[in-house]
């Protein structure tokens, strides 16, 4: 039972974001080695398709088959973008790689841009954590005066501008279109797709868009060889992955390991379930990430493959852990607030279902609901399912399928009684804020 | 070309083609309401889901890119299943007051309820309310009904070139609303109210006044810029309820302008004349028309009789139809004048004796789309001719490049790549300085007659940009507006705008002030050989005007000469629609004729277009329509020639009966030597005067809601800030303008849009008629 640390490896104290710290921990040297070596483009590309690493932003896309799909002959200017909102309830992961590991993510997407050609980048980072943000921008200022950035980076003819850019908090705005319309200074609304970034980005020019931690893993891949980095973790799951445990967990917290983990593993690494209690039931991948019941969950690996077929995703990688104290009406509750309050407002469907969604399950929880409300659950969602702009909507469906599939007795409860098949007491203590050990 | 079969059907496409491209040429109508053909796609209302072959999912109709060999079912169980799904959603937050509702009867989103949605709903959820906004004097909102398709959103960012309306907030807070205190004043607002599907959007004057159902739908021309846009004139118990466009791809599109919209208005004004008036004895008194035809008659034979038909002349609006014109001049040449006129509002006739045939736009209209360079001079080409600007914006977004020269330079809402703002006294020669840069871009010699002029005059750094975009273009157009039409020099500035098209092998047009500016050209509604201009008949009054659709102090290039003219005079018969208070002192006959909902009548826009029209409505109270009127006063001037039955036959007359009258006739060009009078003589500033749309002629300027807009707010007396400081006045301050024939107080306001040295102030308004001319030196004093 132990993580297994690339990014997080050897952060301590609280100057390790500096530039030097990185240099000092073999920051950089991938930049260099590909500089160095003269390593073409193509074969960087090649050495990130052959690691195994997929997206961690939440849709788990294989991230060198990404960057093959930018038009290499295109005239104009390219963009890349990494994608810093985490706005994901339960997810914080790229908050600490950019609080602690800066340097990791501006190595990352320089190498990006030379692989793709990309002249100009931004990293478009949550704007509720504005030190993040100002540390970034220092961060910046760092490697462009040591020449890992800007024009002629090492000496080269290669150049590379990266900026950083703060958003003002909204989920949508994680969305990789609603996030370009954002940098181009527009109102964060998904746009349709296609054209996808790839043809028709950042002012409609060709564009890539990563998650923060697919980047940092890139220096890694390059410097241990794809096929290391792809054995790290298992079949089409390379690497390691940063797992953001949350809830009813004895030391909840940012934890990387293998993929392909067992979750017990990374449960017990979190500390187990708080106060011994019971499992409940586990949110493997992020609030949009369909609910699994503990059995089911406990025989899973943390890997893309393992959790599908479970029928839930990997996501973002947040794991919010639910004990028996949790009254999962009230848990839908929550969840369905957020999608109903993050919609853009966009399409019809998930404008309009989203909040009847909410008010649905609301009304149930308060002792309202109707016989026939679950059976509206599942129609109201099978009806915006796959029929909207972006996955939001999708998002916004899953938890409530997926509650309501799983622990439907307790919503029948609910229902029938006006009161929580949890008891009131559990739930009180349950809720209590819970010091655990400490590590 | 590619292949798609939809359901069942296989055509062939576009490449580019979507799948509701393909739907509409197949024949299968697929539901929407977001998708409008002339917007940007948004595919956010989601109304259009298709079953597509292969896809796991629905996709929507208006966003799917067709490929090769595509199959697609728009009505399939799957589509319709989730077409329904989306119609659910649609409807659980509108509100259910469709029998209150404005758009009941012409509602995308209740046609569509009856075939998708069921007939009891499922959310049993308190509704959303959304506060209205205050959008202006046109446009009533009722918020709570919008469905988020962001189509008027869209139509003001990307047709009127400005977002006037957003999409705030976020979710099911989202709201359709306009900037903070602000309302929509785009000149084009009124074509929202067509786009929104729904009841949100609904005309502020037309409220609740009649049901779509209860009007009939009558065709129509709008009267008044020189597009001629058609028109759907809805009436109901003989009065006209409504205006709405007729589409017409070669000239308005599907669009109307807020003027061709809303001015029907003042068709009901307590202002209408109703009854022939006649004034003896000094005393106005309503009269049979017979009598007042007789009284007219007769004035006009004693005056023929008495001082020669050279002492009679008429002076005809270019909004008036092309029978009264055709009539109104047969009648003048009958009684042996020449004297005949209907370009009120110019002053530089010196290009006549060269020109043959009439001034037009020298293109079609809907060929500016293809277009690559546009030299505009002299010209408030947004506010002047709203449509036509819209099509040069469309055509600047794909590659269309325009350029100005002129005084003035507010903005458009479309790039101006290259502009020489410059005092009207200075056009001539900034034009000539283009015409000899681009002579020597394109190395071609300036022709001879005004080689030695142009040689003489510097190239300026705007002159030279313009002629060397315009050298780099292959399709170019240059284009005389309202007031180039209306500058001094008028004939200088079209000879070398004919120069610089000729250089470029492009066109030169006139745009042209009015419906029938170029109507009236051809039926010879300007003088024949030893005929006296307008202008030359109010410089020395003449003894009796026959004065058709025209007001004194609003519609004449002069308004204090025009006055004193028809005050001078023995004999005014004023024929007109409405009654002016200032006829009343001047005019000695007031003759009611029909505004163009109430008579039948014919217009020739500014690309040559033949287009006529019906009456829609009975002509108010003793009013007739023009032509008649015009008619019986020939046969009881004795003269030959006016038996028609029908309007229709003064128009075969008029037009010759031949299709191609019109379009032989269409030239326009002049041969003049350039001119070497100073535009503008004396010390002071010169004046630049517009003509604000919705004072432009009489019907809008009575047209109560258009009257409440932004656009017709009073005239200001605008200049930069060097010419404000140079006069010692301040933004805000109120000032003394003195012309020589008089002086107005105005408040100043300081507009860098104002080439230096000028001054701006409106024409067509009461305010400024004490200025007299539109052009010329006026001094500025600080009050
Ligand atoms: C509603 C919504 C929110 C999202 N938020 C985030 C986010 O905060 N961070 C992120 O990396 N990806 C987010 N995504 C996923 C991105 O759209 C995109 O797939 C990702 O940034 C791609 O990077 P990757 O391939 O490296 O994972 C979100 C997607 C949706 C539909
Ligand atoms: S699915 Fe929701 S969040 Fe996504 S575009 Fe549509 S309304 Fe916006
Ligand atoms: S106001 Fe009308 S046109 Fe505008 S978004 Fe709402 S429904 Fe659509
Ligand atoms: S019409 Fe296609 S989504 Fe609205």
């Amino acid at each position: 039972m132990s993580t297994h640390e690339l990014i997080f490896a050897g952060l301590d104290g609280d100057r390790t974001w500096r530039l030097e710290d990185y240099v000092a921990r073999g920051g950089y040297s991938a930049l260099k080695k590909i500089i160095n070596e003269k390593i073409s483009p193509e074969d960087v590309i090649a050495e990130v398709k052959k690691s195994g690493l997929r997206g961690r932003g939440g849709a788990g896309f294989p991230t060198g088959l990404k960057w093959s799909f930018m038009p290499r002959a295109f005239p104009g200017a390219k963009y890349l973008a990494c994608n810093s909102d985490e706005g994901e309830p339960g997810t914080f992961k790229d908050r600490d790689i950019l609080r602690y590991n800066p340097h990791s993510v501006i190595e990352g997407m320089t190498i990006a841009a030379y692989a793709m050609g990309c002249e100009r980048g931004y990293n478009y980072i949550h704007g509720e954590i504005f030190d993040v943000y100002q540390r970034f921008e220092e961060a910046l200022a760092e490697a462009r005066a040591a020449g890992f950035l800007g024009q002629n980076i090492l000496g080269t003819d290669f150049g590379f501008e990266l900026f950083a850019h703060h958003g003002y908090g909204a989920y949508i705005c994680g969305e990789e279109t609603a996030l370009l319309e954002s940098i181009e200074g527009k109102k964060g609304q998904p746009r349709f797709k296609p054209p996808f970034p790839a043809s028709y980005g950042i002012y409609g020019k060709p564009t890539t868009i990563n998650n923060t931690e697919t980047f940092a893993s890139v220096p890694f891949i390059i410097n241990d060889g794809g096929e290391h980095f792809l054995n790290l973790g298992k079949p089409n799951n390379g690497g390691t992955k940063i797992f953001s445990v949350s809830g009813h967990v004895g030391r909840p917290g940012n934890y990387e390991v293998r993929l392909g983990t067992p979750f017990s593993e990374l449960l017990a690494l979190a500390g187990g379930v708080r106060g011994g209690r019971r499992l409940k039931a586990v949110i493997p991948g992020g609030s949009s990430a369909p609910v699994l019941p503990a059995d089911i969950m406990m025989d899973c690996t943390m890997d893309y493959d393992s959790i599908s077929k479970a029928g839930s995703m990997l996501g973002s990688g947040a794991v919010i852990v639910m004990d028996e104290s949790t009254c999962m009406v009230k848990a839908l509750e929550r969840l369905s607030y957020f999608y109903f309050e993050e919609s853009c407002g966009q399409c019809t469907p998930c404008r309009e279902g989203t909040g009847w969604l909410y008010r649905v399950v609301h009304r149930i929880e308060h002792g309202k609901g109707r016989p026939e409300d679950l059976d509206l659950l599942n129609s109201v969602t099978a009806n915006i399912m796959g029929r909207t702009i972006c996955a939001l909507g999708d998002a916004a469906s899953m938890p409530v399928q997926s509650f309501v599939k799983h622990f439907g007795s307790e919503f029948e409860y609910h229902i029938e009684h006006k009161q929580c098949l949890v008891p009131a007491d559990v739930q009180n203590e349950g809720s209590k804020i819970y010091v655990g050990p400490t590590c | 070309m590619l292949e798609i079969e939809i359901d069942g059907k296989v055509i062939q496409v576009n490449d580019g083609s979507t799948v509701m491209d393909a739907a509409t040429q197949a024949g299968s109508y697929v539901p929407h309401f977001c998708y409008h053909k002339k917007l940007s796609i948004a595919a956010n209302c989601r109304m259009c889901l298709v079953q597509v072959e292969k896809a796991p999912k629905p996709l929507p109709a208006c966003a799917t890119p067709v490929t090769n060999g595509m199959k697609v079912w728009t009505h399939s169980e799957a589509a319709v299943k989730a077409q329904k799904g989306v119609m659910e959603f649609l409807l659980i937050n509108h509100p259910l007051d469709c029998p209150i509702c404005d758009q009941g009867g012409e509602c995308q989103l209740q046609d569509l309820a009856v075939g998708y949605g069921d007939s009891s709903s499922r959310y049993q959820e308190e509704k959303r309310v959304v506060l209205n906004k205050n959008l202006g004097s046109l446009v009533a909102t009722d918020m709570t009904r919008c469905i988020n398709c962001t189509r008027c959103v869209r139509f003001t960012q990307e047709i009127a070139g400005e977002m006037e309306l957003g999409q705030a907030f976020r979710g099911e807070h989202a709201e359709i609303m306009p900037f903070v205190e602000k309302t929509v004043d785009s000149e084009l607002s009124g074509n929202i109210i067509d786009l929104c599907p729904v009841g949100a959007l609904t005309s502020k004057p037309f409220r609740f006044s009649a049901r779509t159902w209860e009007m009939s739908r009558r065709k129509s021309v709008s009267p008044h810029d020189s597009l001629g846009s058609n028109l759907i004139v809805q009436v109901k118990h003989d009065t006209v309820k409504r205006v709405l466009p007729l589409e017409n791809e070669a000239i308005n599109e599907c669009w109307l302008s807020d003027k061709d919209r809303f001015a029907y208005e003042a068709l009901g004004s307590d202002e209408r004349l109703t009854k022939p008036m006649i004034r003896q004895g000094g005393e106005w008194q309503e009269v049979d028309w017979q009598t007042a035809l007789e009284f007219v008659a007769n004035g006009l034979k004693s005056t023929v009789r008495e001082q020669g038909a050279q002492s009679v002349g008429a002076l005809l609006s270019p909004h008036a139809t092309l029978e009264e014109l055709h009539l109104a001049q047969k009648l003048m040449r009958g009684l042996g004048s020449e004297n005949i006129d209907s370009r009120l509002r110019q002053a530089d006739f010196s290009g006549d004796a060269s020109r043959s045939g009439a001034p037009w736009l020298g293109m079609p209209i809907a060929e500016v789309a293809s277009l690559n360079r546009l030299l505009v001079v002299g010209s408030f080409l947004r506010k002047d001719h709203p449509l036509l600007a819209q099509r040069v914006r469309q055509a600047a977004k794909r590659g269309l490049r325009v350029s100005y020269v002129g005084p003035n330079a507010e903005d458009w809402l479309l790039p101006v790549r290259n502009r020489a703002l410059v005092a009207p006294g200075k056009m001539l020669a900034e034009l000539a300085g283009v015409v000899k840069a681009l002579s020597l871009a394109v190395s071609k010699p300036v022709s001879g007659a005004i080689a030695d002029y142009v040689a003489a005059v510097a190239i300026s750094p705007a002159a030279q940009a313009i002629a060397d975009d315009l050298a780099a273009g292959s399709s170019a157009a240059v284009w005389l507006g309202n007031l180039a039409a209306q500058h001094p020099q008028a004939a200088s500035l079209q000879q070398l705008a004919q120069e610089i098209a000729r250089l470029v092998d492009g066109r030169v047009g006139i745009i042209g002030e009015a419906a029938n500016s170029v109507g009236a050209h051809v039926v010879g509604a300007v003088p024949g050989a030893g005929g006296r201009n307008v202008a030359d008949m109010l410089d020395k009054p003449l003894a009796a005007y026959l004065v058709l659709g025209a007001e004194a102090e609003f519609d004449f290039a002069d308004a204090v000469k025009t006055r004193t003219a028809f005050e001078q005079a023995g004999l005014v018969v004023s024929l007109g629609a409405f009654r002016s208070v200032a006829a009343l002192d001047y005019a000695d006959a007031m003759l009611p004729i029909a505004p163009f909902t109430e008579t039948a009548g014919t217009f020739v826009n500014c690309e040559g277009r033949v287009q006529s029209f019906y009456g829609v409505v009975k002509p108010l109270g003793e009013t007739r329509p023009g032509w008649k009127v015009l008619r019986v006063l020939g046969n009881l001037l004795g003269l030959d020639g006016f038996d028609f039955a029908k309007a229709d036959e003064v128009c075969v007359e008029a037009l010759g009966g031949s299709p191609e009258f019109v379009s032989e006739r269409l030239g326009g060009l002049v041969d003049v030597p350039l001119s070497s009078q100073p535009a503008a003589e004396g010390k002071g500033f010169e004046r630049v005067a517009d003509i604000p749309l919705y004072f432009a002629d009489p019907l809008v300027r009575r047209a109560p809601s258009l009257q409440k807009t932004k656009d017709a707010a009073a005239p200001l007396a605008r200049m930069n800030a060097a010419t404000a400081a140079a006069s010692g006045v301040a933004d805000g301050q109120l000032v003394r303008l003195r012309s020589a024939a008089g002086v107005v107080s105005l408040t100043a306001r300081v507009d860098e849009a104002v080439a230096d040295g000028c001054v701006r102030v409106a024409g067509a308004h009461q305010s400024t008629a004490g200025l007299g001319p539109l052009s010329g030196v006026i001094s500025v004093e600080g009050l």
